[in-house]
């Protein structure tokens, strides 16, 4: 008895097997749940990339609807008169962006010689790789400083530190335009010396790494056909790791543009256009941060209009960087 | 023997020791000094600023300063406390917008995409979207949020703060965990899957966890830049001299104090003390940025491991 029972279940036991063999190996489909968490999950995903597309794309509406009273109103007269008065009602953002294309492009101008000859530094074994890697680190931080402490350091520490030179400028060379006006404290070149700072560390990375990739036989060839280290770098490494290099040269044009607080804090933001760059200038980006607080009516309008501006100018940056290192990368 | 005397003597055989007063070397040498010149001058500006910070704002901390509110324009005792707590509230309500977005479209991009149309587009909008002017994600926030009153009828609040500076740290995450997402070996999908993983538990119970710290290390360097940011939060976050009242929901849907704007606004008063303010206050962001910098690569140094 005990043992036919026992064959039972034995029994009862292989079939279940068999049913279990039958569902473990046979293809199932997915449980309808398992289907809509699958594809729900998907469908998230899907909307959270999509969020990037919206997001961009109501920048540019908002803003453009913003400026859109101003728009037209002045035309393309806005671009190039610099009257800016809420009194009058008379808005010209000339001033301001003449001082934001004039500060970016002079800060490029000192910080892509310092910082390329920086990363080749850094790239090349002058000296033992951990003074190196300190020095690359030290870059680093110095992005990660928030511009408004550059903008507060160069207020009380950097500008009254510089006057001296300044007034020295004004005196030999205020036969020269650039320089014709006394510096008063805040002007164009304190702001175009702490952008450099801003942009220093973004062309020093990005070179860094390009320098990086250069693979390690060119520089070996170089060396085998006689050269020294320096026709090596100038001739073969360079010319290898440009397009990365343009690239991040763009990338820190934009940057530079874009630049707020520490720009804000130093230039002076006065609206009346000056050639010298001792005189206070302003830049749109300034101007957004000084006067969007306390603005209404047309003259949000207008800085609307003058934000649109700036957005353009970046954007044609930032998408010439992008084409052009697709573009002009060397295939090894 | 006469044959090698004769190659000898035709001079074939160069000196080879190196000459160090050869122009091209002295050249060379005195380019490796001009980098090395342009090195220090770029390392210089880090050390003055952290230098002048470290000294002028470390010297003011006191516990009076970290737990008292800022004075009125010219009295002369007080601290920053309401705008240390303001920029941790808003830096919070930043990641949280910014991360399920963020992570979310890593995601896409990485897992269910690599090479579609559609996610060319949306990594060549991330790229765009990281290089806008963090003033104008500002401007976009002022326009869309404050100016609609579309929060419960507040106008500038901390939460209004927060989405700005979401819209600057989603690049930065959405990148990070793309790029962490594709470094996880294909094998490990396949697997997953071959074992009857739906695609939704290879994700999450395989994929996300193995590539869990670049995707922190992104977090952690978006919030680490967010937290400094000054010109997004001017007209939307605003400021406050008073305590924000953070146990109730009015107080993310009021104006809010925060380190940054606390900086900028008094670092323009004539106002002594308030200067001092401001270098204290620039202390205390300075070491919580770095300390945050410092963390993440320590993250990514155990990535790599």
């Amino acid at each position: 008895m005990t043992s036919s029972g026992s064959g039972h279940t034995l029994c009862k036991h292989a079939l279940g097997c068999m049913s279990d063999l039958d569902s473990r190996y046979l293809l199932r489909s997915r449980p309808p749940a398992e289907k809509l968490v699958d594809n729900s999950f998907r469908n998230l995903a899907i909307a959270m990339a999509s969020v990037v597309a919206i997001v961009l794309f109501s920048i540019l509406v908002v803003v453009f609807q913003g400026g859109l009273d101003s728009m037209a109103r002045y035309g393309w007269q806005f671009l190039v008169t610099s009257d800016w008065n809420p009194v009058d009602d008379q808005y010209g953002a000339g001033a301001a962006i003449y001082g934001t294309l004039i500060t970016s492009l002079l800060a490029l101008l000192i910080a892509v010689p310092l910082g390329v000859g920086t990363a080749i530094f850094i790239t090349e074994n002058i000296i033992p790789k951990g003074i190196r890697d300190v020095i690359g680190l030290m870059v680093e931080l110095l992005a990660a400083i928030p511009s408004v402490v550059l903008g507060l350091w160069a207020i009380f520490v950097m500008e009254p530190f510089i006057r001296p030179g300044l007034e020295l400028l004004y005196q030999l060379f205020n036969w020269f335009p650039l320089f014709s006006t006394p510096p008063m404290g805040p002007g164009t070149i304190p702001a175009v010396l702490i952008l450099v700072v801003m942009i220093l560390p973004i062309i020093t990375a990005i070179s860094r790494d390009c320098l990086n990739q250069v693979p390690p036989q060119l520089r070996e060839a170089a060396y085998g056909v006689g050269t020294t280290r320096w026709g090596a770098i100038i001739n073969v490494i360079l010319p290898a790791a440009i397009s990365g290099i343009i690239g991040g040269v763009m990338l820190a044009l934009g940057r530079a543009m874009g630049e707020t607080m520490a720009v804000t804090m130093i230039i002076g933001n006065s609206n009346n256009f000056s050639v010298s760059l001792l005189a206070p200038g302003n830049t749109i980006a300034a101007m957004l941060a000084n006067q969007f607080g306390e603005a209404d009516g047309s003259q949000v309008s207008s800085l609307m209009y003058a934000a649109f501006v700036l957005i353009v100018l970046t954007l044609c940056v930032n998408i010439f960087a992008q084409w052009i290192v697709k573009r002009l990368s060397l295939k090894y | 023997m006469t044959q090698t005397l004769t190659h000898n003597q035709a001079g074939s055989v160069p000196d080879l020791s190196y000459k160090p007063f050869q122009r091209r070397n002295i050249s060379s040498g005195a380019l490796s000094f001009l980098a090395a010149l342009f090195a220090v001058i770029a390392v210089l500006p880090l050390i003055l600023v952290l230098g002048y910070v470290l000294i002028q704002g470390g010297s003011k901390i006191s516990l009076a300063l970290l737990t008292q509110l800022p004075p009125p324009p010219g009295l002369e005792e007080g601290g920053i406390a309401n705008a240390i707590v303001g920029t941790l509230v808003v830096s919070a309500i930043a990641a949280l917008i910014a991360v399920p977005v963020g992570v979310g479209g890593g995601i896409f991009l990485a897992e269910y995409s690599r090479s579609g149309w559609f996610a060319q587009f949306i990594r060549f909008g991330t790229n765009v979207l990281a290089g806008v002017p963090s003033i104008i994600a500002g401007v976009f926030i002022y326009g869309t949020i404050v100016t609609s009153r579309i929060l419960f009828g507040n106008a500038y609040s901390a939460v209004a703060g927060g989405a700005a500076l979401a819209v600057l740290m989603i690049p930065t995450v959405i990148k990070t965990t793309d790029e962490g997402l594709k470094l996880v070996p294909d094998d490990l999908r396949r697997g997953a899957l071959g074992v009857g993983a739906s695609r939704f538990i290879t994700i999450v119970r395989i994929t996300l966890p193995a590539a869990l710290t670049p995707i922190a290390t992104g977090v952690v360097l978006g919030i680490a830049r967010a937290a400094g940011e000054t010109a997004p939060l001017i007209f939307t976050a605003l400021f406050s001299p008073f305590w924000s009242d953070l146990l109730t929901p009015e107080g993310i849907f009021a104006p809010i104090a925060t380190l940054s704007v606390m900086i900028y606004n008094f670092a323009i008063m004539p106002y002594e003390f308030h200067n001092e303010l401001a270098w204290a206050a620039s202390f205390v962001l300075v070491v919580m940025i770095l300390a945050l910098n410092l963390f993440s690569r320590w993250l990514a140094r155990i990535a790599a491991k």
